[in-house]
């Protein structure tokens, strides 16, 4: 069967269970995602909804696995694009292993979000957003972790 | 992988896209990404073994994530360490370039 799919990778100067509150916490989110949140009681089976800044709907979905600090998976589908959400659903997996082999605590997150089609573009549409939402939640966990250990300096 | 690679350290992402054979596959891989091994060598006028170390500095750079697929090891582009450096080493110099070039251009054209 034919799909599109990426797969983004970020090591990160944080905890598994720091980083699990920043994907899971709307305040938390609302920093690194654009002024967007989403809503969910992150357990398998809970519904789960990304709200854009204004409050209107972007995405919904539902929790398929959620393991504190290790492993998040969304069955995920546009809302705000007609084209877009006609392509049905994707899967986001969301995984997160510590990373031990380094001077500074590590974890290292894998985003793979996938869907049952070639060239889709809903991959194409949230593969432009991923790397941007990354780069802001790396920048603002290790600036975290700045602020309670000054000693630490950004590499 | 390797633990300095992993943290995403500058000189190994510079260095990773230091090379014409490394950019282009990365560019393959953005045209159509999840590509095997044999797949990428029918792109590159090289060696099998010169594909793979290229693929492992890019892997170790993290500019290149891998997925097993059974017995089939698919490469994928991964973009998030060119973000950042777009953010470190681009953005903040656009604005002051942009306006300067705007400065220039109503210089110029308010001496004719």
């Amino acid at each position: 069967m034919s799909k599109s799919r990426f797969v983004y990778v970020t090591y990160i100067r944080t905890t598994p269970a720091k980083l699990w509150e920043a994907l899971t916490t709307p305040e938390f989110m609302r920093q690194y995602w654009f002024g967007s949140i989403a809503e969910s009681r992150w357990t398998a089976g809970s519904p789960w909804k990304l709200l854009f800044e204004d409050g209107t709907l972007a995405d919904t979905g539902e929790i398929v696995e959620a393991e504190p600090g290790r492993r998040l998976v969304i069955r995920w589908m546009n809302e705000w694009k007609p084209e877009i959400k006609a392509e049905g659903w994707s899967l986001c997996t969301m995984e997160i292993e510590p990373v031990t082999d380094v001077d500074v605590p590590a974890v290292k997150l894998s985003i793979t979000h996938e869907i049952d089609r070639a060239e889709s573009q809903f991959i194409g549409a949230v593969s432009g957003g991923w790397p941007r939402i990354l780069s802001n939640l790396k920048s603002l966990l290790e600036t975290g972790a700045i602020l309670l250990n000054p000693k630490k300096i950004p590499g | 992988m390797q633990s300095n690679g992993c943290m995403n350290e500058p000189d190994l992402l510079f260095k990773a896209i230091a090379d014409p054979s490394r950019r282009k596959l990365l560019d393959v891989l953005h045209e159509h990404d999840g590509r095997t091994l044999t797949e990428l060598c029918e792109h590159l006028a090289m060696a099998r073994q010169s594909v793979t170390q290229h693929l492992g500095l890019l892997e170790s750079a993290n500019l290149v994530s891998t997925q097993w697929r059974g017995r089939e090891k698919l490469h994928f582009l991964n973009p998030v360490p060119l973000q950042e450096i777009y953010e470190r080493w681009i953005r903040k110099f656009e604005q002051p370039r942009l306006k300067a070039l705007h400065r220039l251009k109503q210089r110029l054209e308010s001496e004719e």
